[in-house]
């Protein structure tokens, strides 16, 4: 075997990955349930304890710098559960959950393609993020280039990011509150839109990172309690629990190995590559690095983060089993109509959901739901921030009001948040009925294909310039967008063009707009010689000193 | 100030120096994803041995050990790293560092 059809051969296990990421991260059409009080009080703490945080952290927040990064005094451990909290999405706990309910072992292949781009991170960008930036990643890529093109580029590719990944966000809100919560879908909206506005307002990201925190340690307590008592019920023999999951269900022994996946190796690779370096280009992880105080504590902040990610999914692998013995043994309560045949009340994803309710009781149904649902406020006000500092920092402070105070910076900073609040209520409420599962691939597909080869060419390779590093980047961006529209998952199942005209052959475009724009990059960089380039590759040499040593490196300490 | 720098950037440890770091951050970076790779290519080319029992009479395939195992590798692999860049090169760091402001 030759090492390219080896490479071929490894990616193509990824498809695997993407095509159970689309089932798992896609919550539906779903009908609404009757009315969960128990929900609904425990989400209700949460919020009011999560605002009384953010009014403690508004009296924290009084410059620019308070609103982008908390001061920069946070720890590494505390950095590493608010990434891992930003990680742990409603979609990827209940999406993996009930893809390992439904198929066993092939679970466990999903979420270990999650958890892969966390190690390049460490190892080729913690640092080099930490040392080179202030508040977004658009600071390190612009570092010895051009400011304005640079960020008029960043804060393009962030906006359309964010706007994506929020989108389907705000609409998975409106399906959970709908079964969770027995509530309507514009509710969901209203709430999940105006609470977040108060936390991001207000507390900048001093209250966006404790909110993260505090939801991050509620899913982690939740999911170890479901695991601890699923093992107790098998006497924490694992052994045991697959023995009786194999004997109840419907395909056997097959779950404890992997399926037949695969369709064709170019989905596999472009999948795996939009997953494995879109994480290292999405806008609301990347400024998480500029929270810590230096390199070292955003070093710890990755390790932390992959061991509480990398844990979490251990945890669903075993609910999902859980979920396997319990539920399927009592079909008249989880099963529609009592039949197993018909599927999971609520849906395939609702997998942890029943099981909580059938280790734990309504009050502990009612907790998880709640998590749940704290998550994607979560997460949605962690990507508010990171729209709204690419509007005030990078277009506004940086390239139309070069100069300004930190008082103007920050009242633009909080106008740019009301704008994008409203502008995700309004978008959820119009995407309500539409088909959204291929916006958050496509966001990481964006990612790896405009923020990440601008980042890591800029900081790399000493002969990149401005030109390349803008050029290529709006090509992959472009690229990304409409190879993505071209496929299936968009041309067919969204605009409702017949079946097989498609012309986008492949379920992810990452390899050709990823290719397409570190070519681009390239290229342009080599054919540049203007004097404009000469003076940024003579400044290579003390970005690297900076970016290597951390001298000179923006001191965003604690108060 | 500047002096500093240029003292920093003519001085041959310090480019050795990050030589060697980033020498050990593409190796680390090369190990996580083979693991990954490897595990991947048992999913594509072997699904029986990853499907096979981990012994006689037991229901647990290989594939879940194995699986598990990659994931704690990665997390393991992860703190190898960040041990050992916050504490022996952030301290060679340091003393190239003092040594140009001398």
């Amino acid at each position: 075997m030759t090492k390219f059809t080896k490479i071929l051969a490894g990616l193509l296990a990824l498809a695997v990955a993407g095509g159970a990421l689309a089932a798992g991260a896609d919550l539906g059409n779903t009908a609404k349930q009757a009315t969960n009080w128990t929900a609904i009080a425990m989400f209700a703490i949460f919020v009011g304890g999560t605002l009384y945080i953010t009014k403690w952290a508004a009296s924290q927040t009084k410059t620019a710098a308070d609103f982008y990064t908390g001061g920069g005094g946070i720890t590494g451990f505390q950095n590493g559960l608010a990434i891992a909290g930003d990680y742990m999405s409603a979609a990827s706990f209940l999406g993996i959950s009930g893809l390992v309910f439904a198929n066993g072992f092939d679970g466990l292949i999903f979420s270990i393609g999650w958890l892969v781009g966390w190690p390049v991170i460490t190892f080729l960008m913690a640092e080099r993020l930490r040392n080179l930036g202030k508040f977004t990643f658009a600071d390190v890529a612009s570092y010895r280039f051009a400011q304005t093109p640079v960020r008029i580029f960043a804060a393009s590719a962030s906006l359309v990011i964010v706007a994506f990944y929020m989108i389907a966000q705000m609409v998975g809100a409106g399906q959970l509150i709908k079964i969770l919560f027995g509530m309507e879908y514009l509710y969901a909206e209203i709430l999940v839109g105006g609470v977040m506005l108060a936390y991001v307002l207000f507390g900048g990201m001093t209250a966006t990172t404790w909110v993260q925190i505090i939801k991050a340690v509620m899913l982690l307590g939740g999911a170890t309690f479901m695991a601890l008592a699923v093992l107790f019920q098998n006497g924490f023999s694992p052994e045991t629990l697959f023995t009786n999951a194999v004997a109840i269900h419907s395909k056997k022994d097959a779950i404890m190995g992997p399926g037949a996946l695969i369709k064709d190796p170019i989905s596999a690779i472009s999948v795996g590559m939009a997953l494995m370096f879109g994480t290292a280009g999405l806008p609301h992880i990347l400024m998480r690095f500029f929270t810590v105080p230096n390199a070292k504590e955003a070093r710890k902040s990755v390790a932390w983060a992959t061991t509480w990610i990398g844990y979490f999914y251990i945890l669903t692998f075993i609910i999902g089993f859980g979920a396997i013995t319990n539920l399927i043994a009592n079909p008249a309560e989880y099963f529609v109509g009592g039949e197993i045949a018909k599927g999971l009340k609520g849906g395939g994803n609702m997998a942890a959901v029943h099981l909580a309710n059938a280790v734990g009781g309504n009050l502990f149904l009612g907790f998880i739901s709640a998590v749940a649902f704290a998550t994607i406020l979560a997460v949605v006000a962690g990507l508010t921030l990171s729209g709204a500092t690419a509007v005030s920092h990078d277009l506004y402070a940086s390239v139309f009001n070069k100069g300004c105070t930190s008082e103007q910076e920050l009242r633009v900073s909080k106008i740019a948040t009301m704008c994008l609040g409203v502008l995700a209520i309004v978008l959820g409420i119009a995407f309500e009925k539409e088909n959204v599962a291929y916006m958050v691939m496509l966001a990481f597909t964006i990612a790896c294909s405009s923020n990440f080869p601008v980042l890591f060419m800029s900081v790399l390779w000493k002969n990149c310039t401005t030109r390349g590093a803008v050029v290529g980047g709006f090509v992959g961006l472009g690229m990304a967008v409409v190879l993505t529209i071209g496929s299936a998952a968009v041309w067919e199942a969204v605009m409702g063009n017949p079946k097989g005209s498609a012309w986008f052959p492949y379920n992810s475009a990452a390899l050709f707009s990823m290719s397409a724009a570190f070519f681009t990059i390239w290229l342009v960089s080599i054919l540049d010689n203007s004097a404009q380039a000469q003076k940024e590759r003579a400044l290579y040499p003390s970005q690297q000193l900076r970016s290597e040593t951390g001298m000179g490196a923006s001191g965003a300490s604690g108060h | 100030m500047q002096d500093t720098l240029d003292r920093i950037t003519a001085n041959p440890k310090f480019l050795e120096f990050v030589a060697m770091r980033s020498r050990y951050s593409i190796i680390m970076a090369i190990v996580s994803a083979a693991a990954y790779y490897g595990f991947i290519l048992l999913v594509a080319y072997n699904k029986e041995f990853l499907a096979q029992k981990i012994g006689e009479g037991y229901t647990m395939s290989l594939g879940v050990p194995i699986g598990v195992g990659v994931i704690l590798f990665t997390i393991v692999l992860t703190w190898i790293y960040v041990r050992r860049a916050n504490t022996e090169f952030d301290a060679i760091n340091e003393a190239i560092i003092k040594e140009a402001q001398k």
